[in-house]
C-alpha cells in the first residue's frame, strides 16, 4: 500500500511540474502587464524542441536548453508583435498557440514513434535512500528541482529586488514607469522571454520525463490550465506552485480511479481537470473586487511612448 | 547669484502629426528663480517640460545646462544632472508603498539602505509628512503629491519642475506648498512652475514665460502685471465673461436626490454618504470639490450607469428613477455630459453622426423597430455642428479627429439640443481652450435661462463662481448644503473642500438659513 | 533608431483593407522560404499548395465545402470579437452541434421526412448554443474569463464525443469501430452542384453572413456591439447592457458553430465519427481577423483559409509534404496580419528625426 501511495505521489509530481513551469513563467509576464495567451503554443514547441535534440544528441542538458530556447524564440515573436508593433495581445497570443501547434507538428513529423529514455534522476546521496521521502523528494530529475527553485526564485525576484519592483511597476502603471525613466518595452520583453523559456521548460518536461516520446498536441490544454492557475493564484508564485500540484493531483487521481474499480467511463474521468479548471475560475472570479486588486492594473494594455 | 542660467532652451521645436506642440521655444531659468511657464491648455507647456525631463525628444533645438550644451535622452540622465519633476498626472503606483514608489523614481545608489530614514528626514524638514509603509491607494491626492515632491528632494535637485501642482489642492494646501517652494528657492534651487492660474503666478513667481499655441508670446515680471494683462497675453485677445440675460426665477425642482448612500464601484474609490440636494428649473447648481472626493461616483449614480436599490432616492421631474438605467432617465428629461470626452462621452473611432446617435437615440427618435435612422442621425449631427460652431470637415469624420474643445462643444451641443429638463455636466471645460470653454459656459447659462435645471460638477472654482447660482462642496463623499453664490467667498468654499471639521460648516449653514 | 512608428492623426481606413493583402503576400514569401529550407522547390510547392487544388471544378466545389463551416463560425466569432468577447471554444460548440445533429439523425434513423434535416440543423444550433451558454452564464454572472472557460469546454466536448461514439452512438453492426451508422438519405444535405460534394450548407453560410452584415451596419444591436468593443464606458453612458451583449454574442457564435457541426455531419461526412473537424473552430478565429471582423470580409477569408486545408492535402499527396504545413501557414498568416495591422494606426518612418511641415492647430497635445 505504501508503495502504491509513493507511486501515486511520484506521478503527481510528474503531472504537476509542467504546470509549475508554465504558470510561474506566465506570472512574471502578467506582472509586467502583458497577457500572453500563447502558453500552450510555447509549451508544445518546447516539447518538440527538447525531444528532437534529446533523440538526436542523447544529451539531456542540451535537450532541456533546447526546450527553453524554443519557447523563448516563440515568445520573442509575441513580444515583438505586441510590444513593438502594438498588436492586440489576446489575438497575438491565440496566434502563437495556433502557430505553435502547427509548427510543432511539422517539426515533429520525423520524430513520431521514436523514444527517449527519460531524464536521469539526480539522486542526492544518502538522503535518496531514505524510505518513502527518499525517492519522492531527493531522487527527482533536474527539472523537478528546477521547478521548485523557480517558484522560490521568482517570489524573491518580484518581492525583493529592484528589477522585480520595476517589472511590477510597468505592469501597474506603464505611463508612470515610462515617465520616471524605465523602458517599458524592454522590461516587458524581458518578462515575455522569461515566460517563454519557462513554458518551453514545461513542454520539455512533458516530452523528456512525463511521457518521453513525441505525440502531436501532447500538451493537451496544459498551457491553458497554466493560464487559469495564474488567476487562481492571484499572481502569487507560491500559490501557483500549490495550485499546480492540486491540478496534478486531480489528473492523477482520475487515472487511478479506475484502478479502484470505479465504474465510470475513462472519457468522463478525463474531463475532470478541465471541469476543475472551470470551477476554480468561477470560484476565484466571483470575488470581483479582490481579483481587481491583485491583477496588474495595466494587464493586456499596449503601451506606445509618443515622441 | 551668477549670470549663468541654470537652464537655457534655444529654439525648441516639436511637432506631432497635425499639430506643432512647440515652435522655436526659448527660455532661461536662473539659479534660485521661480520661473512660471504660463499658458492655456494645449499651449505646449507639458510637451516642453517633458523634453527637459528627457521623457520626450524634440525635433530640433538646443538645451544648455549650467551653460553647457547638454543632451537629456531619458529621465535618468535628467535626475543625474539634478532635474526633478512633479508630474500633473502623478507617476505613482497605487499597489505599492510610499517607499517602493520613491525607490523606483530615484537613482539606484540612493535607493539602498537607510532610505526610510531619509524619507522621514526630508519630509519633516520641508513640512511634507509621509509614512513610508503606507500603500499609495490609501492616500489622499494631496499626500500623493507629497510623495512626488519628496522623491525629487531626496536627489538634491538643482531644478524642480512642477506641472500644474495646485489643480488638485485646496487653497489651504496650496499655501503650504508655496511655503516649501519659497524655502527651496531661497536655498538656490530653480523652480519651473507650470500653471494657467494667474493669481498663483503673481503670488509666487519671479519671472514668467507666456506660451500660446506652441510659441512663446511674452516674457514678463508677474509682480508688475495684473492677472488680467497676463490672461490677455495668454489668450491673445480680450476676455469676455459670460453674460447673464436676466435671472430666471427658479421653478419646480427638476431633480431631487434624497438620502443617497452608495458604495463606490471603483477600486480605491470614494463612497457617497447621505447625499441630499435638489436642482430647480432655471437655476445652475455648482458642486465644487477636489478630484477623487466622490464626483465620479455621484455622476455615475445620477446618470444611471450605477443603479441604486431605492428608486425614490433619485427623482427626475416627479419620476422616481434610482433603479432605472440611462435611457429611462433620458426619456424623462435628463441628459448628461461625462468628464472623459474620448471613450466615455464619445466613441473615439466612430463618426460624429454615430456619436450623435449614441446618446440621442432615445430623445431624438432615431430608432425604427431596432434599425438606426441613419439619415435623421446625420441631420441631427449636422445641426449640432452648425449651432455649436464645431470645427470639423464633416459629420463622417471620427470623434478622435476633433480637438478637445471642438469635441466638447459637440458633446454639450448633443445633450442641449435634446431639450433636457435637467442637464448634468462633470468638468464641462476640463482641458478645453478658453474660447470653447467660454462658449460652453455661456450655453449652460442660456439653457438655465430658458427654464432647464443645470447641475455642474467641477474642480474649477473660477468656473463655478462664474456660472452657478448656488454652490455646494463635495468632500469625502459628503455634500455640503447649497449656498447662494453671492453669499459665499472662495476661502469658505476652500475650507469645505479641505473637509475642515463639520461644526463651523453647520454654523455657517445655519447663518445662511 | 532608424525605423520608428509615428501615430497617425486618425486611423487609416484604407489600411484596414490593405493589411490582409500585405499579410497574404508576406505569408507566401515566408512559406516559400520554409519550403526551400525543407528541401523542396518553392515554386513547385506553392503551385501544389495553392493552385493545383482549385484547378478543377471538383476542386472549387471542395473549396466551398471546406469554406462553409469556416464562414459560419467566422461570422459568428467576428460579432463577439467586435464586442471584445472572446469565444475561442467554437471547436467545442461545433462538436456539440455535430453530436446533437447526429443524435437526431440516428434517433430517427429510418424516418423519411422533409422535416428531418431542419430538425437536425436546429438541434445542432441548440447544441452549440448550450455549450456557449456555459461561458456566457459564467461571464455574465461571475465575471469568469470566457477565453479559458470556452476553451476548456473544447477538451470536454472531444471527450464527450469520444465517449458517445465508443458507446451509445456506435454502429451496432460496425465491428466495434468507433463510428455511427451512415445517415439515411433524408438526413443528408442536398447537393447544389451535380457531381460534386457542394451542398446547400454553403448557401446557408452566405445567408448568415449577409444577415450578420445587416445587423452590424444597420441595427441597434450591431451598433451596441461595436460601441462596447471600442469604448465600454461609452456603451455604459449610452445605456447599453453589457450582460445582454455577452449572452447575445456568445449564443450567436455558439449557435453558428453548432450549425456548422450539424452541417458537417449531415453534409460531407454523413455519419458521426470521432473527429468531426480538422480544427475549423480554431481556424475560424484567423478567418474572423483576416476578414476584418466584417461578415462580407469573412466570406473571402473563409474561402482563402479553406484553400490552406486543400493545399495541405494536395501537397501531402503530390509532394509528400507533411500535412502540418497547413497549420504553419495559418499561424503565419495571422502573425503577419497582426503585424501589418500596426499600419492602421501608425505609419512607419525611416531615417533620423526631422522637422516636418505641419499646419498648427489651435490646440491639441500638451
Amino acid at each position: 500500500m505504501i508503495d502504491f501511495v509513493v507511486l501515486v505521489l511520484l506521478t503527481i509530481i510528474t503531472a504537476s511540474t509542467p504546470l509549475v513551469f508554465a504558470a510561474i513563467g506566465e506570472i512574471v509576464v502578467e506582472k509586467a502587464g502583458v497577457l500572453n495567451l500563447g502558453v500552450e503554443g510555447m509549451m508544445i514547441v518546447g516539447a518538440i524542441g527538447a525531444f528532437a535534440v534529446a533523440v538526436t544528441t542523447g544529451d539531456a542538458t542540451l535537450a532541456i536548453l533546447a526546450g527553453a530556447l524554443s519557447g523563448l524564440v516563440l515568445a520573442f515573436i509575441f513580444g515583438f508583435l505586441t510590444l513593438y508593433l502594438l498588436s492586440n495581445q489576446v489575438a497575438t497570443g491565440l496566434a502563437l498557440t495556433l502557430f505553435g501547434i502547427g509548427f510543432s507538428a511539422l517539426l515533429g513529423n520525423g520524430f513520431v514513434g521514436q523514444t527517449y529514455g527519460g531524464l536521469p534522476h539526480l539522486d542526492i546521496p544518502i538522503l535518496s535512500d531514505l524510505p518513502i521521502v527518499g525517492q519522492l523528494i531527493f531522487g527527482q530529475d533536474i527539472l523537478v528541482y528546477l521547478s521548485v527553485v523557480s517558484a522560490i526564485g521568482v517570489t524573491w525576484f518580484l518581492g525583493r529586488t529592484r528589477w522585480g519592483l520595476a517589472v511590477r511597476a510597468v505592469g501597474e502603471n506603464h505611463d508612470a514607469a515610462h515617465s520616471i525613466g524605465f523602458s517599458v518595452a524592454l522590461i516587458r520583453m524581458g518578462a515575455v522571454l522569461f515566460g517563454g523559456a519557462m513554458a518551453g521548460l514545461g513542454g520539455a518536461y512533458l516530452s523528456l520525463a512525463h511521457t518521453p516520446l513525441w505525440v502531436e498536441n501532447m500538451t493537451a490544454g496544459r498551457g491553458w490550465i497554466a493560464l487559469a492557475l495564474v488567476v487562481f493564484a492571484s499572481w502569487k508564485p507560491w500559490r501557483a506552485f500549490f495550485g499546480a500540484y492540486l491540478f496534478g493531483g486531480i489528473t492523477i487521481i482520475q487515472l487511478h480511479a479506475q484502478g479502484f474499480g470505479l465504474d465510470v467511463p475513462s472519457q468522463i474521468l478525463s474531463m475532470l481537470p478541465y471541469l476543475a479548471t472551470i470551477v476554480v475560475l468561477v470560484l476565484i472570479s466571483r470575488d470581483d473586487s479582490r481579483l481587481r486588486l491583485s491583477a496588474p492594473a495595466c494587464l493586456g494594455r499596449s503601451f506606445h511612448a509618443s515622441g | 547669484m551668477t549670470d549663468t542660467p541654470r537652464l537655457e532652451l534655444i529654439g525648441i521645436t516639436k511637432a506631432y502629426p497635425g499639430v506643432v506642440a512647440n515652435n522655436n521655444v526659448s527660455l532661461r531659468v536662473m539659479p534660485g528663480e521661480i520661473h512660471a511657464l504660463l499658458g492655456e491648455n494645449g499651449a505646449g507647456k507639458s510637451t516642453l517640460v517633458k523634453f527637459i525631463y528627457g521623457v520626450q525628444k524634440a525635433d530640433s533645438g538646443i538645451l544648455k545646462w549650467e551653460g553647457e550644451v547638454t543632451d537629456i535622452p531619458n529621465p535618468n540622465v535628467a535626475r543625474k544632472l539634478g532635474v526633478g519633476m512633479v508630474f500633473q498626472h502623478f507617476s505613482l503606483f497605487d499597489a505599492m508603498t510610499v517607499e517602493e514608489n520613491i525607490s523606483l523614481g530615484i537613482a539606484p545608489e540612493l535607493a539602498k539602505s537607510g532610505l526610510t530614514q531619509r524619507i522621514i528626514d526630508i519630509s519633516t524638514q520641508y513640512g511634507l509628512p509621509l509614512e513610508p509603509d503606507r500603500y499609495v491607494h490609501t492616500l489622499s491626492v494631496g499626500e500623493r503629491q507629497r510623495i512626488e515632491v519628496v522623491r525629487c528632494l531626496l536627489q538634491d535637485p538643482q531644478l524642480l519642475i512642477m506641472d500644474e501642482p495646485t489643480s488638485v489642492l485646496t487653497p489651504q494646501e496650496v499655501e503650504v506648498l508655496f511655503r516649501t517652494l519659497r524655502q527651496l528657492a531661497a536655498d538656490g534651487v530653480s523652480i519651473l512652475y507650470i500653471s494657467h492660474k494667474l493669481q498663483e503666478i503673481k503670488d509666487l513667481c519671479h519671472t514668467a514665460t507666456i506660451m500660446r499655441m506652441g510659441e512663446v508670446v511674452a516674457d514678463c515680471n508677474p509682480a508688475e502685471e495684473t492677472p488680467r494683462s497676463m490672461a490677455e497675453m495668454m489668450m491673445g485677445g480680450n476676455l469676455t465673461p459670460p453674460e447673464r440675460t436676466g435671472k430666471a426665477v427658479p421653478g419646480e425642482p427638476q431633480l431631487i436626490v434624497k438620502a443617497l448612500n452608495v458604495a463606490s464601484s471603483h477600486s480605491h474609490g470614494t463612497d457617497l454618504k447621505d447625499i441630499d440636494f435638489q436642482v430647480r428649473a432655471g437655476e445652475v447648481l455648482g458642486i465644487a470639490g477636489i478630484a477623487g472626493n466622490g464626483q465620479q461616483e455621484l455622476m455615475d449614480v445620477l446618470s444611471g450607469e450605477v443603479l441604486v436599490s431605492d428608486p425614490e432616492s433619485i427623482i427626475i421631474d416627479g419620476n422616481p428613477v434610482g433603479a432605472s438605467g440611462p435611457n429611462q432617465r433620458r426619456s424623462v428629461g435628463m441628459t448628461f455630459v461625462p468628464e472623459e470626452r474620448l471613450g466615455h462621452g464619445a466613441v473615439p473611432q466612430m463618426s460624429l453622426w454615430e456619436n450623435a446617435f449614441l446618446s440621442g437615440a432615445t430623445r431624438m427618435n432615431l430608432l425604427n423597430n431596432g434599425f438606426m435612422r441613419i439619415k435623421q442621425s446625420e441631420e441631427y449631427a449636422a445641426t449640432i455642428v452648425e449651432e455649436f460652431r464645431v470645427k470639423t470637415p464633416g459629420i463622417a469624420n471620427v470623434a478622435e479627429s476633433l480637438s478637445g474643445g471642438n469635441l466638447q462643444k459637440f458633446i454639450i451641443g448633443r445633450e442641449i439640443l435634446q431639450k433636457p429638463g435637467i442637464i448634468i455636466a462633470l468638468q464641462p471645460t476640463w482641458g478645453v481652450d478658453a474660447g470653447s470653454a467660454a462658449a460652453i459656459r455661456q450655453s449652460l447659462i442660456d439653457l438655465a435661462a430658458n427654464g432647464a435645471a443645470v447641475l455642474v460638477i467641477s474642480q474649477d472654482l473660477e468656473e463655478l463662481f462664474e456660472i452657478a447660482d448656488r454652490l455646494s462642496v463635495i468632500c469625502e463623499g459628503r455634500l455640503s448644503p447649497g449656498r447662494n453664490t453671492e453669499e459665499v467667498n472662495v476661502e469658505e468654499i476652500g475650507l469645505l473642500m479641505g473637509g475642515i471639521s463639520s461644526e463651523p460648516i453647520t454654523e455657517v449653514a445655519a447663518h445662511a438659513d | 533608431m532608424l525605423i520608428r512608428l509615428e501615430p497617425r492623426a486618425e486611423a487609416s481606413r484604407a489600411m484596414v483593407y490593405q493589411s490582409p493583402l500585405i499579410a497574404v503576400v508576406l505569408t507566401l514569401i515566408a512559406g516559400m522560404i520554409m519550403f526551400r529550407i525543407m528541401g523542396t522547390d518553392p515554386l513547385q510547392a506553392v503551385h501544389a499548395f495553392f493552385i493545383e487544388p482549385i484547378s478543377t471544378l471538383d476542386g472549387v466545389a471542395e473549396l466551398l465545402v471546406k469554406a462553409t463551416p469556416l464562414i459560419l463560425i467566422g461570422v459568428g466569432l467576428s460579432l463577439g470579437f467586435q464586442a471584445n468577447i472572446w469565444n475561442i471554444g467554437a471547436e467545442g460548440q461545433l462538436t456539440l452541434g455535430a453530436i446533437f445533429g447526429g443524435v437526431v439523425a440516428l434517433a430517427f434513423f429510418d424516418v423519411e421526412s422533409v422535416f428531418l434535416l431542419p430538425a437536425m440543423l436546429i438541434a445542432g444550433i441548440i447544441g452549440g448554443m448550450l455549450w456557449a451558454a456555459v461561458p456566457a452564464f459564467l461571464k455574465a454572472r461571475y465575471n469568469t474569463n470566457e477565453i479559458l472557460t470556452s476553451l476548456m469546454l473544447v477538451y470536454v466536448s472531444f471527450l464527450l464525443l469520444s465517449f458517445l461514439i465508443t458507446g451509445p452512438l456506435r454502429d451496432p453492426d460496425g465491428f466495434n469501430f468507433p463510428e455511427s451508422r451512415l445517415f439515411h438519405d433524408s438526413a443528408v444535405l442536398p447537393i447544389i452542384l451535380e457531381g460534386t460534394r457542394l451542398h446547400i450548407g454553403f448557401l446557408v453560410a452566405l445567408l448568415f453572413a449577409v444577415l450578420a452584415w445587416l445587423m452590424i451596419v444597420k441595427h441597434i444591436i450591431g451598433f451596441q456591439i461595436k460601441v462596447i468593443g471600442m469604448a465600454p464606458a461609452a456603451a455604459s453612458f449610452a445605456g447599453f447592457k453589457e450582460k445582454k451583449l455577452i449572452w447575445l454574442t456568445l449564443l450567436i457564435s455558439g449557435g453558428a458553430a453548432g450549425l456548422a457541426g450539424a452541417i458537417e455531419v449531415s453534409g460531407p461526412i454523413g455519419q458521426v465519427i470521432p473527429v468531426v473537424s480538422p480544427g475549423y473552430g480554431f481556424t475560424a478565429i484567423i478567418v474572423a481577423f483576416l476578414g476584418r471582423l466584417n461578415p462580407v470580409g469573412v466570406i473571402l477569408a473563409g474561402i482563402l483559409m479553406a484553400l490552406t486545408y486543400l493545399g495541405g492535402d494536395s501537397a501531402q499527396i503530390t509532394m509528400n509534404l507533411p500535412n502540418a504545413v497547413t497549420g504553419v501557414f495559418q499561424g503565419m498568416l495571422l502573425f503577419f496580419l497582426l503585424a501589418s495591422d500596426v499600419l492602421i494606426r501608425y505609419r512607419i518612418r525611416l531615417g533620423a528625426l526631422r522637422v516636418r511641415e505641419v499646419t498648427p492647430r489651435q490646440e491639441g497635445v500638451t
